[in-house]
């Protein structure tokens, strides 16, 4: 209780606020600058009126929010939720059961499959994303196999399916990661248990394995709605510029309609989704 | 009832399990003791339907069991970790072997309630398992196992997870258990004296082989081999041949024992003594004088000293007070190991007296060693 003996004690609290601050601020100083300003002038940008030649003339406004609400906007903003659903479902068809194999594969071979799911990122993505259009355009291979099988040809490019198929394809990587991991987390035992007290195979899928790995699925969905949401690559690439996604249309209002106030709010407009988003996934991981 | 007839399995190079035949009666307490790695857990999961055996077969009252899935089997298993469902409460955590068998809501309902009772968990039905104590876990992986009334009860390492106390206790409810709902019991332990007060009858294992199968007294009192002799329970050994008195252990002279039936005299044996059937006598220092100090020993060790040169002398190393008992090293010169010897009670011993130990030669046991 007597001072000299609290005295050392406050200073080594005090110190060890130090050193976790030394660790902290360079991921702090990154987040802030790259993270928090950019955020900040986006924020700032809405309130205001374009200039002519891109940046903002300093005149309050609220033209920027109500032009959110025209229709043609909306309709933007609803197409780019709905391909990005329907990229997360078709992730989560097709990442569930390989990210299920995987973790029940021998260890050796679990390291073997899970470096040939990241693979992908070794090679540039633009690189990428031209073998998708030479896979898919009219006298592509796909079109030129089933010219073979006497099918076709079919319009593969260019529309929404190559967009999702796109979508999928860059991302499925980030649903089978989180879900390989909740699977792998699993103990063995309760899927014997549960057979052991009567359950199919099946029936301890859908009471135990599912169940139990739900965190698992909302962050992979989250890992894959997120990214496919705002990208503005794929579906100029593979969409052909004839669904316009969200994150065209931003890029289209910074870059060539030079209306950054309006490009800003677009963006806040994705922000907003994400964070209800984000927020309904901590919610019902929560629950889970 | 359940009957297992040569089960072999190897994973690899390694024999988990070598030709192991058992039979367990109808209402049995039956154990499975041995060191971890010999194949004990490996046999339970045969039998539960996680592992298939390389050879044998095993019927449940003359069925088959080995060409149903786990899932058909009328066999319930308690895990070592409970496998409790985290994310369902206790009652649907036992409720669940019954749904599984699509029994009206109902009866579903009043079994959940009353097997919940049994094991003293009824207030607790609403909470999830991470809300329970080790004990109570355990208690609901029994409820859960024992609601579906199967006609075999696994049990792996039951009691392993929890402390002392609360282990005494469940030992007990776990016999009152088997009395009340009249389940043949197979528990699967490394504990010997868990498998002793548990069980009616214990088999012995050791490197995928059944070394003996007998009930507790007899297993504890009659090894038949060096394995069971010093695994079961704390025991002295002496090496030595088998002679007329009981061993003869060369340096050490001859040791009263009684062989086992067939033993033929002068073949190889370990004389076995258990640490509390041996009498400890302290030896005054001078112990030629005649007119010596009476050793300050209780009486009672001094119990069986007729002879004049019988048993062995030594001196004391350690003593360790554990309550009821105390347990006493005694190094025997030209005997590598210390013998051990338990007294009631405190010892008035202490380290560095003289000592005779002396023992009955009918608690002896002399065995055959495998040449």
């Amino acid at each position: 209780m007597s001072p000299a003996r609290t005295r050392p004690a406050t200073a080594l609290r005090v110190r060890r606020r130090l050193g976790a601050f030394v660790f902290l601020t360079p991921g702090l100083a990154y987040l802030v600058v790259l993270l928090l300003v950019p955020l900040a002038l986006v924020l700032s940008y809405v309130f205001f009126q374009r200039g002519r030649f891109g940046g903002v003339v300093y005149e309050y406004t609220t033209e920027n929010f109500s032009r959110l609400l025209d229709p043609l906007y909306l309709r933007v903003l609803g197409e780019s939720l709905q391909i990005a659903a329907l990229t997360t479902v078709i992730a989560l068809a097709l990442g569930y059961p390989t990210a299920y194999l995987i973790a029940r594969l021998p260890r050796k071979w679990k390291t073997v499959a899970l470096v040939a799911i990241v693979l992908p990122f070794w090679t540039n993505f633009i690189i990428r994303m031209y073998a998708w259009i030479i896979l898919l355009n009219g006298p592509g291979l796909i079109n030129s196999a089933l010219k073979s099988l006497g099918l076709g040809p079919f319009e593969l490019l260019y529309n929404q399916g190559a967009i999702v198929t796109g979508l999928v394809y860059s991302y499925l990587p980030l649903m089978v990661l989180p879900l390989y991991a909740a699977i792998e987390k699993l103990d063995p035992q309760l899927r014997e248990a549960s057979a052991n007290l009567g359950a199919s195979g099946f029936t301890t899928f859908r009471k135990v394995t599912l169940p139990l790995t739900v965190p698992g699925v909302l962050t992979g969905s989250l890992f894959v709605f997120v990214p496919s949401f705002g990208n503005f690559v794929i579906p100029e690439m593979l969409g052909g510029g004839k669904s316009v996604m969200v994150g065209n249309l931003i890029r289209t209002e910074f870059l060539k309609a030079r209306d950054w106030p309006f490009g800003s709010a677009l963006a806040l407009a994705l922000v907003a989704v994400l964070v209800v988003l984000l927020l309904a996934q901590a919610w019902a991981a929560r629950r889970a | 009832m359940l009957k297992i007839d040569g089960i072999t399995r190897t994973f690899g190079q390694v024999t988990a399990l070598d030709g192991v035949s058992l039979e367990i009666g109808q209402g049995e307490f039956f154990a499975l003791l041995g060191p971890s790695g010999c194949g004990k857990t490996t046999l339970l999961r045969i039998i539960a339907g996680f592992e298939t055996p390389d050879s044998g077969t095993v019927t449940l009252d003359g069925d088959d069991l080995l060409a149903l899935p786990p899932n058909r089997r009328p066999i319930s298993l308690m895990f070592q970790s409970y496998a409790l469902f985290p994310h369902m409460t206790v009652a649907r955590n036992v409720a669940y072997g019954l749904e599984r068998e699509k029994l009206p809501r109902e009866e579903i309902r009043r079994r959940v309630g009353e097997v919940l009772e049994t094991v003293g968990l009824s207030a607790h039905g609403d909470r999830r398992p991470a809300q329970l104590s080790g004990g109570q876990r355990q208690r609901v992986a029994l409820a859960r196992s024992i609601v579906k009334r199967p006609r075999l009860l696994l049990l792996d390492e039951p009691l392993s997870a929890l402390d002392k106390k609360v282990r005494a206790d469940m030992q007990l409810e776990l016999k009152r258990l088997q009395n009340e709902v009249g389940i043949t019991f197979v528990v699967v332990t490394h504990d010997q004296e868990e498998a002793m007060s548990l069980a009616d009858r214990i088999a012995v294992f050791d490197s995928g082989s059944v070394r003996q199968v007998d009930e507790p007294v007899a297993l504890y009192e009659r090894p038949r081999s060096p394995f069971v002799a010093g695994f079961v329970g704390a025991n002295n050994t002496f090496e030595g041949k088998v002679s007329a008195a009981g061993l003869d252990a060369g340096d050490l002279g001859e040791l009263a024992g009684t062989p086992l039936d067939g033993l033929e005299e002068g073949a190889g044996a370990l004389l076995c003594v258990r640490p509390e059937k041996i009498a400890l006598r302290e030896v005054p220092e001078e112990a030629a004088g005649p007119d010596a100090e009476p050793a300050a020993a209780p009486e009672e060790l001094q119990e069986g000293a007729e002879g004049p040169a019988e048993g062995l002398e030594g001196a004391v190393l350690d003593v360790s007070f554990y309550g009821g008992v105390s347990h006493l090293s005694v190094d025997v010169p030209g005997h590598a190991k210390p013998v051990l010897v338990a007294v009631q009670g405190a010892s008035a011993v202490r380290p560095g007296a003289k000592v005779r130990l002396t023992w009955d030669p009918r608690d002896a046991v002399v065995i055959p060693v495998p040449s």
